[in-house]
């Protein structure tokens, strides 16, 4: 008997229905062959709309400078550092389920890692926009690449946060292309090989590299998934590390923190977990993969997000305690005045984050309401809102009455084309998605297939009670074997 | 390269497909390859061929890449241009981590990817002869090539009586890209365990 692995009978379906190999094939592929539906088509004009509106937004900014988003020699950092650190945050959970459930042999993440890690490279890409236009002199970003040129050479400052933080998204990109690319390649060969027209036969003839399924390369791409998966766990823990490092590294009250790093990872995968909902529970209805994308795995990613939402609250507070007992009047001032007085200009920031990232995950201890859809579509929104807020607090309530009552600012608020260029990464996260659910297959075919005759529902129930006993005794014998 | 011909057989069950690559292993053909829809366990193990050592490449372009940082940054900030930043020291490792870090992971996985579609002859554009197109799908794919210890008839049926559900032969030109990992196999051993 190939007894390829053992799962409990108590453990849920990951795969509903009766399905077989071809079946999987047929419901993953069918979207990206069939003519887009209507509700594509409204998406997507409103997404590039939006794109547009932001391009002009930024067009505004390069043409004037960023006084243009009302930024000031008190808040240089407003809504587009808010933005930048936002948007990153949201790109780590791709690499979480993708790397860290991997090497945690967690079976659920096939179903939702490959929307998860497009949604990562795309998070990056808006992120990425920020700082870049942030700079003023845009066309000047090259200056922050160490290469050789004719200035000296002048060498970028190494042992400063911003560089690090240049190189940290700079590879965090590319090892997310990377591991999400090398995933999809079986996948596109699967399309290939099911193409009926010219063009999709040169297009996935083309983007699936000559893929064959041989077994030298299926074993070559398993071990290239576990390293890549390996290395892809301190990375993005790393990643989110840095850009918590921009502030600790800095002597501004409120920022200059030692709990950042964790609190900053624990933000951000929580984040990325409500994301990752917000876009999965809209996809299986989309669709049809309701199958593929079960109220289990819903289920599971808010586990996560009440576990991480706990670890943020910790912090939060944590923070709090120590600014007051650390006996550091300024560190004090800015947590008493510029964030819990809630009458204090920003106070309603600080509450907002309070409650939408502490409080309101609380609710998820409950299993009725871990399983509701639409419940966790609200709640997803509403920590994202969150998480925003905080980025917010962070940022500007520490920065608007800093040291010197002279150069306290005035209420800085941003003007349209801040605005207006948060909306366009928007436009352009959801004109990437919309291409991305088109045209690639928003679920990984193969792995599922890996998984199918384990944890689809119809080959669980089909075990017999003697292959179980069976499966059994295979499973004790390899856990004596490994002892 | 040469053209040569190819069993082709199909199997929908891995059930079916381990214990018939057993039995073609013992009758001495030599399969050339067994293309699958997804990565099925065992299956290089049945087949006998070695484990890859992909990791390994990706551990040396690792340490090339934090060599790469940790040189490069100390060459600029102690002869290239040394710079006062505050009268801190001019080779603050500590402060080198973060690069150095990341720049290490940056070359192993650039490098793993790059090694990885080199070994698989696999490049945007790649032409290659695909034995069967449902080997991405739901099909098990055993390709055996024709030698003159197995003519075409005898090894059809035996892949007949094995239990594959479809056959056919094929003629291939094995070129640059086509690989040759039938030479990785051992003969099958008797005290072989498992499948």
């Amino acid at each position: 008997m190939s007894l390829l692995k053992y799962e409990s009978q108590l453990r849920e379906p990951l795969v509903d229905g009766d399905k077989d190999y071809h079946q999987v094939t047929e419901d993953i592929c069918r979207p990206i062959e069939a003519r887009p539906t209507m509700l594509w088509y409204i998406g997507f004009t409103i997404s590039v709309l939006l794109l547009l509106f932001g391009i002009y937004s930024v067009y505004r900014e390069v043409t004037y400078g960023t006084g243009e988003w009302n930024l000031n020699k008190t808040v240089g950092w407003g809504w587009d550092i808010t933005n930048f650190v936002w948007w990153i945050g949201i790109g780590h959970a791709g690499t979480l389920i993708s790397a860290i459930l991997l090497l945690f042999r967690q079976g659920w993440r096939t179903g939702v890692n490959r929307a998860a890690e497009a949604m990562t490279i795309f998070a990056v890409i808006c992120a990425a926009q920020f700082p870049l236009f942030h700079m003023g002199r845009v066309w000047m970003f090259f200056f922050v690449m160490p290469y050789p040129n004719s200035r000296g050479p002048v060498w970028p400052n190494f042992a400063s946060p911003l560089m690090w933080d240049v190189f940290a998204v700079s590879t965090y990109f590319t090892v997310s292309l990377l591991f999400w690319y090398s995933g999809l390649l079986p996948d596109l060969a699967t399309l290939r090989d099911r193409a009926r027209t010219k063009f999709r036969k040169m297009f996935y003839g083309f983007t699936s590299f000559g893929w064959s399924g041989s077994t030298k390369h299926w074993q070559r791409h398993e071990s290239l998934s576990l390293v890549l998966a390996g290395i892809s766990t301190p990375l993005v823990l790393s990643v989110h590390t840095i850009v918590s490092f921009d502030f600790a590294t800095s002597v501004v009250p409120g920022w200059h923190t030692t709990i950042f790093p964790p609190y900053f990872v624990a933000g951000a995968i929580f984040s990325g977990f409500a994301m990752v909902q917000s876009l999965l529970i809209i996809t299986r209805k989309v669709l049809n993969l309701e199958d593929y994308i079960t109220v289990g795995h819903i289920e599971a990613m808010n586990k996560v997000i009440v576990l991480t939402g706990s670890i943020v609250g910790c912090a939060y507070l944590t923070e709090l305690f120590v600014a007051w007992y650390g006996q550091n009047q300024y560190e004090w001032w800015a947590f008493r005045q510029n964030r819990l007085n809630l009458f204090s200009p920003y106070g309603w920031a600080y509450y907002g984050m309070m409650f939408c990232n502490v409080v309101s995950p609380q609710l998820f201890w409950s299993r009725k309401l871990r399983r509701n859809i639409a419940f966790t579509f609200f709640m997803s929104v509403l920590i994202n809102v969150g998480m925003w807020f905080e980025r917010f607090v962070i940022i500007v309530t520490s920065i608007y009455r800093e040291y010197l009552p002279s150069a306290w600012s005035t209420y800085y608020s941003p003007t349209i084309w801040e605005v207006g260029f948060y909306l366009g990464t928007f436009g352009l996260f959801f004109t990437c998605y919309f291409l991305f659910a088109k045209f690639f297959p928003v679920i990984a075919v193969a792995e599922i297939k890996a998984i199918l005759k384990t944890s689809g529902e119809n080959y669980k129930a089909k075990m017999t009670e003697t292959e179980k006993m069976d499966a059994d005794k295979f499973y004790i014998e390899e856990v004596e074997r490994a002892h | 390269m040469s053209v040569k011909k190819f069993v082709v057989g199909c199997f929908d069950d891995e059930k079916v497909l381990f214990p018939a690559i057993k039995n073609v292993r013992r009758a001495g053909y030599k399969i050339h390859d067994v293309y699958t829809p997804f990565p099925v366990h065992g299956l290089d193990h049945a087949l006998g061929i070695r484990e890859t050592s992909l990791h390994a490449a990706g551990f040396i372009f690792g340490i090339t890449g934090t060599a790469t940082a940790l040189g490069f940054m100390g060459w600029i900030f102690t002869s290239d241009w040394p710079m006062d930043i505050g009268g801190k020291p001019h080779f603050p490792l500590p402060a080198f981590i973060p690069i150095t870090f990341e720049t290490t992971v940056l070359f192993a996985s650039v490098g793993m990817v790059l090694t990885f579609c080199y070994l698989c002859q696999m490049m945007p554009g790649v032409k290659k002869h695909h034995f069967h197109l449902r080997a991405t799908d739901d099909l098990f794919v055993m390709v055996i090539e024709c030698t003159e210890k197995a003519n075409e008839t005898e090894v059809t049926s035996f892949l007949q009586n094995n239990g594959a559900i479809e056959i056919n032969v094929q003629e291939a030109e094995t070129g640059w890209w086509f690989g040759r990992y039938d030479k990785q196999q051992k003969l099958y051993r008797h005290e072989e365990v498992g499948y």
